[in-house]
């Protein structure tokens, strides 16, 4: 547990050196958000203020990238001959993984708050209760830990860190086929079933419903139900996968 | 143990190792291994290696690229597991008491096992947190190593802006910070300038005068002479000999013949003549070299021999045989 902590910290100092990471993490988000809501919203009209209906969408997109900057520093840390030296240390892979997820629901926490801070700016007027708030924040959280799990056992199944940078746009799939950026209903209808029944959806939905202040039922069991279901699953894998490649 | 001695006492050494002390101190065996045994797929990298390292003394482990060596070295620190053998580190069984292996140990793999984007002390620090040391005791734990290794002047950059040497010495010194008694060093000075060269074998003669038992691998032989104790030479994943430097050079023969060719057509045939008894050829200087016991009659006879007509040898030299002659007629011989 003391060691996850101690990998969190580097892994957070890591990316706090890495212009890379920093510009998944800081850049990336509020540029988004400027593209969807200036570029596109115009085009799109789905009888609301569509700044209102997308900041939800790009808050999930942002989340997405940064937690797929776990499977590059994982795939790294696994090529380097450092992973050596923390096995050698007596720390465990779990612990090693642990750190970088940590340090992946830290990043995301800023930008997540980054993101909300610029949408306010442009224009996005949320309704909700501050424990509605901190519910999709929570879940958000809840979905940046299961993306982080997924990038992490990504990051060891495959050899290189330039495969690895591929966990970001399997995510971000995931993201542009689901509710987060047009409703489900205006999508081709072959796409349809797979849209509404994603993961995407149902977290894009709920963290949209608590934020918006949305009456109707929100789909909140489905949305925790995808994120612990695939963080359970991903994290299990990933186990495995450390063993199976440190053997 | 006939003339590195001087590696095996204990007594004060130049570095502080923490706990290492006692235990190094304490008499039998620091590395233990019997008939390890190691494949990748279809692959046999080691078939059945035997290794047995008193504590408090510098062994090496000598080989040509592939031979296995890291191999054996990850095997012994626990980092991989044999398909077959026994391997026990400080008293204690490489596969069921991992943990405690990995306490009493510390590994310098062939590549350096540092953050590249984290300064020299952050390094240190964060290692010495993760063997469990307080945050004020891996401070001082760092300052203290960087201090011996003279890195105190690096100790704020980030590692990439290191040159190999400096590297290299942070990473032996990363590894000693949570005080292991057996050190392994996986080709310590392979890539390094003859100067980092020479100031690497100091820092490792250093910590063999701490009372630490030190396994180190190395392509060279020169290495292996300075600062081991007993050198087993390995091969295709197999032990050919094992012994004092001396007790090798024995082994083949004491001395080594080198006759210079007169020309290059002489030089051909003279080749010819020994074939495969040959440990020394260079065909730019025209020169050969033949083992040989050194007694006047003994070279005497080879050099009438491979010359009856006394015009292809233009010149001669007797001298004591090098480890690189020794390790040629051993690989050879074993394949
Ligand atoms: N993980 C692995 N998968 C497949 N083959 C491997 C693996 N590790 C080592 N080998 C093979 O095992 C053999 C011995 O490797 P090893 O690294 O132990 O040799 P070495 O003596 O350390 O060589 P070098 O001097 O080049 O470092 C080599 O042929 C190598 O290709
Ligand atoms: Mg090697």
């Amino acid at each position: 547990m003391s060691d996850a902590l101690i990998m969190a910290g580097r892994s957070l100092r890591l990316s706090a050196r890495s212009p890379e990471a920093l510009l998944t993490a800081l850049m990336l988000p509020v540029m988004l958000m400027v593209v969807f809501v200036y570029l596109f919203g115009g085009a799109v009209d789905i009888g609301t203020k569509y700044v209102n209906y997308v900041a939800p969408g790009v808050l999930l997109l942002c989340a997405v990238t940064g937690a797929a900057t776990t499977a590059v520093t994982v795939c790294q840390d696994m090529a380097g001959g450092i992973i050596d030296r923390f096995r050698s240390l007596d720390v465990s892979g779990p612990a090693v993984l642990a750190g970088h997820v940590t340090a992946s629901l830290l990043r995301n926490f800023v930008s997540t708050l980054l993101v909300i801070a610029v949408a306010l700016g442009i224009g996005f007027r949320p309704h909700s209760s501050v424990g509605a708030f901190a519910a999709a924040l929570g879940v958000l959280l809840l979905f940046v830990a299961a993306a982080s799990w997924f990038a992490a056992a990504f990051g060891l199944l495959v050899r290189a860190p330039e495969a690895a940078n591929s966990a970001m746009f399997f995510l971000m799939f995931f993201c542009y086929a689901s509710s987060a950026f047009v409703p489900v209903r205006t999508m081709p209808t072959w796409l349809r079933g797979f849209a509404a029944h994603q993961p995407a959806t149902p977290v894009t939905e709920t963290i949209r419903g608590l934020l918006l202040g949305h009456s109707h039922p929100l789909p909140l069991g489905a949305a925790l139900a995808w994120c612990l279901g695939i963080g359970l699953v991903s994290m299990g894998s990933a186990a495995v996968l450390f063993r199976r490649r440190t053997a | 143990m006939t003339e590195r001695d001087g590696f095996t006492r204990t007594g004060p050494g130049h570095l502080n190792l923490g706990q290492a002390g006692p235990r190094a101190a304490s008499p039998g065996l620091a590395v233990e291994a019997s008939g390890l045994a190691k494949s990748y797929r279809d692959v046999r990298v080691l078939a059945g290696v035997d290794l047995r390292v008193p504590a408090g003394t510098v062994f090496a482990l000598l080989g040509p690229n592939g031979a296995g060596k890291t191999t054996t070295v990850r095997i012994l620190a626990t980092l991989v597991r044999a398909d077959d053998g026994v391997a026990r580190v400080a008293g204690f069984d490489v596969r069921r008491d991992r943990s405690q292996v990995r306490r009493t140990i510390s590994l310098t793999g062939q590549f350096a096992a540092l953050d590249e984007m984290q300064t020299g002390t952050e390094n240190l620090r964060m290692m010495g947190r993760l063997s469990g040391l307080s945050r004020t005791a891996a401070r001082q734990r760092a300052s203290e190593l960087l201090g011996q290794f003279e890195l105190t002047k690096a100790a704020g950059r980030r590692v990439a802006t290191y040159s190999g040497g400096l590297r290299r010495r942070l990473d032996i010194a990363a590894s000693l910070v949570g005080g292991p008694s057996v050190i392994f060093l996986d080709e310590p000075s392979t890539g390094l300038d003859p100067q980092s060269r020479l100031a690497m074998w100091r820092v490792i003669e250093g910590l063999a005068a701490s009372g630490v038992t030190i396994f180190l691998t190395t392509q060279y032989l020169e290495e292996a002479d300075r600062l081991a104790g007993r050198i087993a030479v390995l091969d295709a994943g197999q032990i050919i000999a094992e012994g004092t430097a001396a007790e090798l050079k024995r082994k083949v023969a004491a001395q080594r013949l080198d006759l210079t060719a007169a020309s290059r057509a002489a030089f051909e045939r003279l080749v010819r003549h020994f074939r495969g008894a040959l440990v020394h050829q260079d065909d730019v200087s025209l020169t050969l070299g033949v083992p040989t016991e050194g007694d006047a009659a003994e070279v005497r006879a080879l050099l009438d021999q491979a010359d009856p007509d006394r015009s292809l040898i233009a010149g001669f030299t007797v001298h004591s045989a090098s480890l690189d002659d020794v390790f040629l007629t051993l690989t050879d011989s074993a394949n």
